[in-house]
């Protein structure tokens, strides 16, 4: 059985093929800088299935961010894209044009970006750049209907109105958020990238934006993929989690499940490093420097790590493999070949 | 700000031929009385003059004096074209000098900016980009090498352009086209002079800004949205570069003014500079310290509107009556 | 009043500077061809005409001395103008004190200006205010029209005289580059600590922040000898700089006066043309490499 299934990871029982809102396949990105390639993405497979939450963490340099980024094309170099698929409902989103794919970009796929505080315009009102996102899909309608549909997005995610005539720095921060949120939403898309919408807001506007996010998610029925690092805030928000270490997926499942039974060595260290509010023990952290990307180890990216590392470790790079139904690993622990 | 500006310059005006050695002051006189003795009624202009002036008060009061003339426009009389006022001298020239410089400056800042913008923007031909610095290699001259080299080549050696002055004497001024078109004829070398010197500098510091401005995360939800190229180009990037570079237009006003004087001079195009050149060779004091002052005065009136129109560019900005920069 | 241990590290830090300078230098030249290549422009001329003073006999240079209007030729190698003046010895002669004045008018404006700037950067009280606004002020009125106006009433205009003039209307520039940058470095740590440590004032300035700046010193310095020059070229051509003393831009005074131009004269105002346009290609390249170091950001400089 396990010489048999594909080893991208992707072909999965539960969940038929084309019920999958978006599939990514063996994704590769590099950035090339002048001591070599350094391989951000290495291989990233997952899927995403509809109306369904998707959290993605890691440490920073895990590649989380560049994945992300990399499904809407906002990559530039030094980084490139090298290899992979990225299907939103069947089509191939890396191999349209650029036309194409500037026309899917917040129609179909949108996505929240990380530091809301830059991310607006600070020279054009609020409105404008609504607006903005509205005309540059060629939607040609009266100044009043647009206007009405902006009016209507920014209610459901509890702005005022009157946010339209101001200029982002007139607005506090969640606010700014919110506006972003209200922009992805615009367009109705299928797919809405978050990443890390919240990491420069205190906690209580932290709770607020993730709420308006989630309600906005419900109504419009679409699917969240959602980049950190908190892991709280993705147990509260997301359905199923993946982990990312070293440019690659080690695991990924339902969050609950994950959170009371980690599987791979790294997850396990992540969870185990979260302080509860019960106990009073030392900080745990995960021994060890976060590996080079450039010269990555041989065979598995973690074994220098880890704390099961076996002989094998560093023959054999581990593939993705759903060892369970709906939990995935990439550990030589659990596909059965042991040294 | 504005009207602390002009009252340095009025000062500095009033102390510098005070302050020289050889006593100015009692040349313009002596001069002045030498002149009007030669005229009717001389003079009684000339003691008017000295009345008018306090010559013969204490300095404070000469000061003041001074200053309330000023603020009157009353500069005075012209050494060397007695009984001829200063401010009726000086009038007609201020308004070729504000006519060439304006233009110029606007043209300069048009073509840097959208030269700064396509050195910077990634999408820009590569042609497009590697002819632009070709004609920033004027921009290692100074203003007046480059008329010079103009004035020989454009207007000697080929009769394309005349060689000086704003209009032909035989066309009536007026506001006829046939009058129009001969300034504008005039004006080109003289403006070309000014625009392709200053044009390198500028285009390198939009450029500057520009590769600032497109690392912002802004540019990356720009792009995220869908926006097309063009689009994020001139309404994302450009727009946000431009406050600085105005910015430094303001500041580098005083420099431009001092650079298209030896321009007009060299074309003997009748503005501020030239009128301050034949000032300086009659020796007319009166002339040239007027002349100094007008040209603070509208320095410090283009800096004062771009300093108003600053807001509006940059709305997190908000004017306040400053003292201090 | 230092106490011994504190004027021994002084000392102590001084001379480390320096030699870190020094060598600093070597490595910025092999970096910064762009730099060294305008250096080198500068420097050949100048030799050229240091040298070339050494062998040309000055009284050629005068009115009168050589038939006039002579075409270049063996004996004239850049031939002799209007005046009878042999037009290769003004120029030889002339290089130097251009660059004399370059340097002094840069050295002038760049030191006071480097000072307020510092002074006012770091204390930042009412001295702050009156220095920024006079500068702001001294900014917008056309430098150029003041050294006119002063020029016109000085009698007799030497070379240094000029050069101190023009330097003391150039002090805004740097003063205002300077003073951003200390403004922000103050703020820093080690300024802090060197705080704790017992300096004072103006040991904290000159010892800590100056060394830090010698970027932008340079870069300044490299832009105030490119205005001094301008400006006194421009003042020598209009008939204002000294004039004892043959000078590259009173060279073209003459010329301009005689309408060498139109008499197709090139050889009496091209070499000074020329001349020029390398010292300015020179200064050029040099400040364009020093860019990369020391650009001050102008977002927002105008509002302090």
């Amino acid at each position: 059985m396990v010489a048999e299934t594909q080893t991208n990871g992707t072909e999965d029982k539960s969940v038929a093929l084309s019920d999958r809102v978006l599939d990514v396949r063996d994704l590769r990105v590099s950035y090339h800088t002048p001591r070599g390639a350094v391989r951000a993405v290495n291989g990233v497979s997952f899927f995403l299935k509809p109306g369904e939450r998707l959290g993605i963490v890691g440490e920073s340099g895990s590649g989380k961010s560049t994945t992300a980024l990399s499904l809407m094309r906002l990559i530039h170099s030094p980084a490139v894209i090298e290899g992979g698929q990225v299907l939103l409902n069947g089509k191939d989103l890396l191999h349209l044009s650029e036309e194409e794919m500037r026309r899917t970009r917040f129609a179909d796929i949108a996505l929240i970006p990380q530091g809301a505080m830059n991310s607006l315009n600070p020279v054009m009102k609020v409105g404008e750049q609504l607006r903005d996102t509205i005309r540059a899909h060629m939607i040609t309608e009266p100044k009043s209907a647009l206007n009405a549909h902006i009016q209507a997005v920014l209610e459901s995610v509890d702005l005022h109105v009157d946010v339209m005539e101001a200029f982002p720095h007139e607005l506090s921060g969640g606010m700014k958020q919110r506006v972003c949120i209200a922009m992805s939403i615009l367009l109705s898309p299928k797919v809405i990238i978050a990443d890390e919408p919240t990491s420069a807001l205190d906690v209580v506007v932290q709770l607020q934006v993730m709420e308006t996010l989630g309600r906005v998610q419900n109504e419009l029925g679409a699917s969240v993929i959602l980049v950190g690092h908190d892991m709280g805030l993705m147990a509260q928000f997301v359905n199923r989690i993946g982990v990312m270490y070293g440019g690659k997926l080690v695991e990924v499942g339902p969050v609950r499940d994950i959170f009371k039974d980690p599987l791979h060595p790294y997850t396990q260290l992540l969870i185990g490093s979260l302080p509860t509010l019960e106990s009073k023990e030392m900080f745990k952290g995960i021994p060890g420097l976060t590996p080079s990307l450039l010269a990555p180890p041989p065979g598995c990216m973690f074994h220098p790590r880890c704390p099961q590392a076996m002989a094998h470790c560093s023959d054999e790079i581990p593939n993705l493999i759903e060892i369970k139904p709906e939990r995935w690993v990439s550990c030589h622990l659990y596909n059965g070949n042991h040294a | 700000m504005f009207v602390f500006v002009i009252f340095v310059a009025a000062s500095i005006n009033f102390l510098i031929p005070r302050l020289a050695p050889g006593n100015p002051i009692g040349a313009i006189t002596s001069r002045m009385q030498q002149a009007s003795s030669g005229i009717e009624n001389g003079q009684a202009m000339f003691e008017a003059y000295r009345e008018r002036f306090g010559l013969n008060e204490p300095m404070y009061v000469q000061y003041f004096t001074y200053l309330w003339n000023t603020v009157r426009l009353d500069f005075g009389f012209s050494l060397s074209a007695f009984p001829a006022g200063v401010w009726e001298i000086i009038q007609p020239s201020i308004m070729w000098t504000i006519g060439l410089i304006t233009t110029c400056v606007i043209i300069t800042f048009v073509l840097g900016v959208a030269a700064g913008a396509f050195m910077a923007w990634a999408n820009t031909p590569s042609i497009v980009k590697m002819l632009i610095p070709v004609t920033m290699v004027f921009a290692v001259l100074p203003y007046y090498l480059l008329a010079l080299l103009l004035l020989y080549a454009l207007a000697y050696t080929i009769h394309l352009f005349p060689m000086g002055g704003a209009y032909n004497s035989a066309i009536a001024p007026g506001f006829t086209w046939e009058f129009w078109k001969d300034v504008a004829h005039h004006s080109v070398l003289p403006g070309l002079s000014i625009v392709l010197s200053s044009l390198g500098l500028w285009a390198l510091t939009m450029r500057g800004l520009m590769v600032n401005t497109i690392g912002e995360d802004y540019m990356l939800l720009a792009e995220a949205k869908g926006l097309q190229k063009q689009r994020i180009l001139w309404w994302y990037a450009v727009r946000n570069a431009i406050p600085p570079q105005l910015t430094q237009l303001a500041i580098a006003l005083g420099h431009v003014v001092s650079g298209a004087i030896l321009v007009e001079i060299i074309f003997a195009y009748p503005g501020l500079g030239y009128l301050l050149y034949q000032s300086i060779t009659n020796s007319d004091y009166t002339v040239i310290q007027g002349i100094t002052l007008i040209l603070a005065v509208s320095v410090g009136l283009a800096v004062l509107i771009i300093d108003l129109i600053y807001p509006r560019l940059d709305p997190r900005v908000t004017y306040v009556e400053e003292s201090s920069g | 009043m230092t106490t011994p241990y504190a004027s021994e590290t002084t000392t102590k830090h001084i001379g480390l500077t320096i030699w870190n300078a020094v060598k600093g230098v070597f490595n910025f030249l092999r970096e910064n061809w762009l730099f060294a290549l305008g250096f080198s422009l500068l420097l050949g001329l100048y030799l050229f005409g240091v040298i070339g003073s050494l062998m040309v006999d000055p009284d050629r240079a005068s009115m009168g001395a050589n038939p006039l209007n002579q075409r270049p030729s063996l004996s004239y190698p850049l031939g002799t103008e209007g005046f009878g003046r042999d037009v290769y010895t003004l120029m030889v002669l002339g290089i130097p004190n251009t660059f004399k004045i370059g340097i002094l008018a840069g050295g002038v404006g760049v030191a006071i200006g480097a000072l307020i700037g510092l002074l006012a950067g770091y204390r930042k009280d009412f001295l702050d205010t009156f220095f920024s606004s006079a500068a702001d002020i001294m900014l917008v009125i056309p430098a150029l029209a003041i050294l006119i106006t002063i020029s016109a009433y000085v009698r007799v205009m030497t070379v240094e005289l000029m050069a101190i003039i023009v330097g003391l209307l150039s002090w805004p520039l740097p003063a205002r580059v300077i003073r951003a940058q200390t403004l922000s470095l103050r703020e820093r740590l080690f300024v802090e600590v060197a705080r704790l440590n017992g300096q004072n004032d103006l040991e904290i300035i000159f010892l800590q922040i100056l060394p830090n700046l010698t970027a932008y010193l340079a870069a300044a310095f490299v832009g105030s000898v490119s205005t001094g020059i301008l400006a006194a070229v421009g003042l020598e051509v209009l008939g204002l700089g000294p004039q004892l003393v043959p000078t590259i831009g009173r060279t073209l005074f003459h010329a301009f006066q005689y309408s060498a131009m139109f008499r197709g004269m090139w050889w009496w105002w091209g070499p000074p043309i020329a001349t020029l346009a390398i010292i300015f290609t020179g200064l050029f390249l040099m400040s364009i490499s020093l860019d990369k170091y020391a650009n001050p950001r102008l977002k927002g400089a105008r509002r302090g």
